[in-house]
């Protein structure tokens, strides 16, 4: 299923969050957005997943205004892992994973033989078929990821949106998370924060400043130090990954102006 | 992160339930049984067949019977609803401001229900509804109580957890400084007591009529929360998680609102203000069977029931024939068994 972006526009408080987007997400394609804090890249994604009502422009769902969705049409096509804790509830992994079947689900209906497969199959996924019946509160940062993954394969979505999925975890969590979405076959549009990941994982990235998309395309047409140094305010030096050729970034501060003359 | 210890083993719900509900029966027997009028159980058994078949009582046994079916029994049904639910809507009102330390009483409405129990009782308001002055005022100023509050903390971006728990109880402390005043400027002694008694709830004026309208509004209550059960779970998670599961958290947390402020109000209005159950048999149930809200929601009103049954017997017979507001009695039963599972169960603290 693929994503598009139409003139999105977000207010908020008579400011203006997000000006003029125009993106696209190809089905099965894997997109980045990348920015500094601040910059609108949660925005973008709340209005995506609905908890964002845009003052203008629309998201499509393969053509379909996904605002105009019934909110659990559009859960069964779209899932979304927020940048959210939890809440204080000690449930159990089993029991989180299981509330990615609530749009498939009536209220009076028992659980089904289907949403039990669609559980176990996910959690297998994600290689959490273990942690079953832990306590989600009691799990490492890594664990809880993977869980909350499982949560949206449970869901059986064509879309994944996730903000900041790799945010917390360590280095070896990172990459683990990011090759269990792309493995996953979605169409996928993410938030990231390092700009390594995104340049190693993302077919495409989007480069979001001051709410609007400052750069498109792929990783290595994107990432440029000249970009950087505009966008992010980062001397950054190119160099390709020795084993793969990605392009990958190290970075220094900019000289302050006046400086190096 | 250090791993924080497991949650407790969780029981079996099919058998839990089935033993709860044979308790509660066992308990309304015991509440009908159990008194200070000193009747043996065969006559009080005979009296409750004799009521439930129509059959027939001899002259001199009329008052022995009218105190098991007139007072005994409505009493005990009267505390198995009431516990019941407060028990249902502490679970909701914890769900509906993500708040482990929320109640029944949280969102001002009882606060507001004791302005109105105490205006009757103190100033002799309403008079002219006779029986029904005391509850019907409750069960009024609880409702303007929920308006009150619903004003107050709604923003165009609708009902958020913080700005509800903060105007429910920055309103009761209003609520609870009223209710005072009236009782200070009382001049008559025994009604200032008589509007104690109600703060801290009373089972005393349970009757049939009063039964059948608070029963419906537990009910009914329950019925919503159980078939909102899963989207409870969603939205206990967090508002964004709620959303990306479809199951729109603005329209729910209205929902909820409304529907436990109305069963607080019916119950709050047959029963007083009785604290405790509400905040701690959600934490009980938690313990027993999970955080899952079908679960937690099946469970815990019969708990509730369960418990408030017991703890009216426990009041009238402690000091009989002097009554013990049912609240003191809740505390004093309810904290340590709280304690004690509290410390027996690992319970990860805060965790549900």
């Amino acid at each position: 299923m693929r994503v598009e972006i139409e003139d999105l526009a977000v207010e908020a408080a008579g400011t203006r969050l997000l000006t003029d987007i125009q993106l696209r997400v190809g089905s099965g394609q894997f997109v980045g957005l990348v920015g500094p804090n601040g910059s609108g890249k949660s925005t973008l994604l709340r209005c995506v997943y609905r908890a964002l009502r845009p003052a203008a422009g629309r998201v499509l769902l393969d053509g379909t205004d996904a605002h105009r969705l019934d909110p659990r049409e559009s859960a069964r096509r779209l899932a979304a892992l927020p940048q959210e804790s939890g809440g204080e509830f000690d449930f159990t992994v089993a029991e989180v994973v299981a509330m990615g079947r609530l749009p498939h689900q009536r209220a009076t209906a028992r659980t089904t033989e289907a949403d039990r497969e669609a559980c176990a199959t996910a959690l297998a996924r994600v290689g959490a078929t273990h942690l079953a019946g832990r306590g989600f509160r009691t799990l490492s940062g890594g664990e809880k990821q993977r869980v909350l993954i499982a949560r949206a394969l449970a869901q059986r979505p064509k879309v994944l949106v996730l903000d900041e999925p790799t945010n917390h975890l360590d280095i070896a969590h990172q990459l683990e998370v990011l090759s269990l979405v792309r493995e996953s076959g979605l169409t996928v549009l993410a938030a990231l924060h390092d700009l390594n990941l995104a340049s190693a994982h993302c077919d495409v990235l989007h480069v979001i400043a001051g709410g609007r998309v400052a750069a498109s395309g792929p990783p290595a047409a994107v990432l440029t130090p000249g970009l950087l140094a505009e966008v992010f305010g980062v001397r950054a030096h190119r160099v390709p990954h020795p084993e793969t050729g990605v392009p990958q970034l190290l970075f220094d501060r900019l000289p302050r102006e006046g400086a190096q003359a | 992160m250090t791993a924080l210890p497991a949650p407790a083993r969780r029981l079996p719900l099919t058998p839990l339930v089935v033993a709860l509900a044979a308790a509660l029966l066992g308990s309304l027997l015991c509440g009908v049984g159990l008194g200070s009028s000193g009747l043996g159980w065969g006559r009080v058994l005979r009296y409750l067949h004799a009521g439930l078949t129509g059959g027939e009582i001899r002259a001199d046994e009329v008052s022995a019977y009218t105190i098991v079916w007139e007072l005994r029994l409505p009493r005990a049904l009267l505390a198995a609803v009431v516990g019941a639910g407060l028990a249902a809507v502490g679970v909701a009102v914890q769900a509906l401001v993500r708040n482990a330390l929320a109640d029944p009483f949280t969102l001002g409405v009882s606060g507001g229900a004791a302005v109105g129990a105490s205006a009757v009782l103190l100033f002799g308001v309403l008079g002219s509804l006779g029986l029904w002055a005391l509850s019907g005022a409750a069960f009024a100023s609880a409702l303007a109580a929920m308006v009150l509050v619903y004003a107050v903390a709604r923003t165009p971006q609708g009902l958020s957890p913080l700005r509800l728990v903060l105007t429910g109880t920055a309103l009761s402390y209003g609520f609870s400084a009223v209710t005072t005043l009236m009782i200070f400027s009382a001049d008559r002694g025994d009604a200032a007591r008589s509007a104690m008694m109600w703060l801290l709830g009373s089972l005393g004026g349970a009757n049939w009529r009063s039964l059948p309208l608070a029963a419906g509004a537990v009910l009914a209550g329950l019925g919503f929360l159980l078939f909102s059960a899963r989207s409870l779970n969603a939205l206990a998670m967090g508002d964004e998680t709620a959303i990306a599961l479809g199951a729109g958290p603005d329209r729910l947390r209205r929902r909820l609102f409304l529907v436990t402020a109305l069963v607080t109000g019916a119950v709050v209005a047959v029963s007083g203000a009785i604290g405790f159950v509400g905040l701690m048999i959600p934490h009980l149930a938690r313990m027993l069977v999970g955080a899952e809200h079908r679960r937690v929601l099946a469970v815990a009103p019969l708990l509730g029931a369960v418990l408030l049954v017991w703890v009216d017997i426990v009041s009238r017979l402690l000091l009989a024939p002097v009554e013990l507001p049912v609240g003191v009695v809740t505390a004093v039963l309810g904290v340590p068994c709280f304690v004690v599972l509290l410390r027996r169960r690992g319970h990860v603290l805060g965790g549900a």
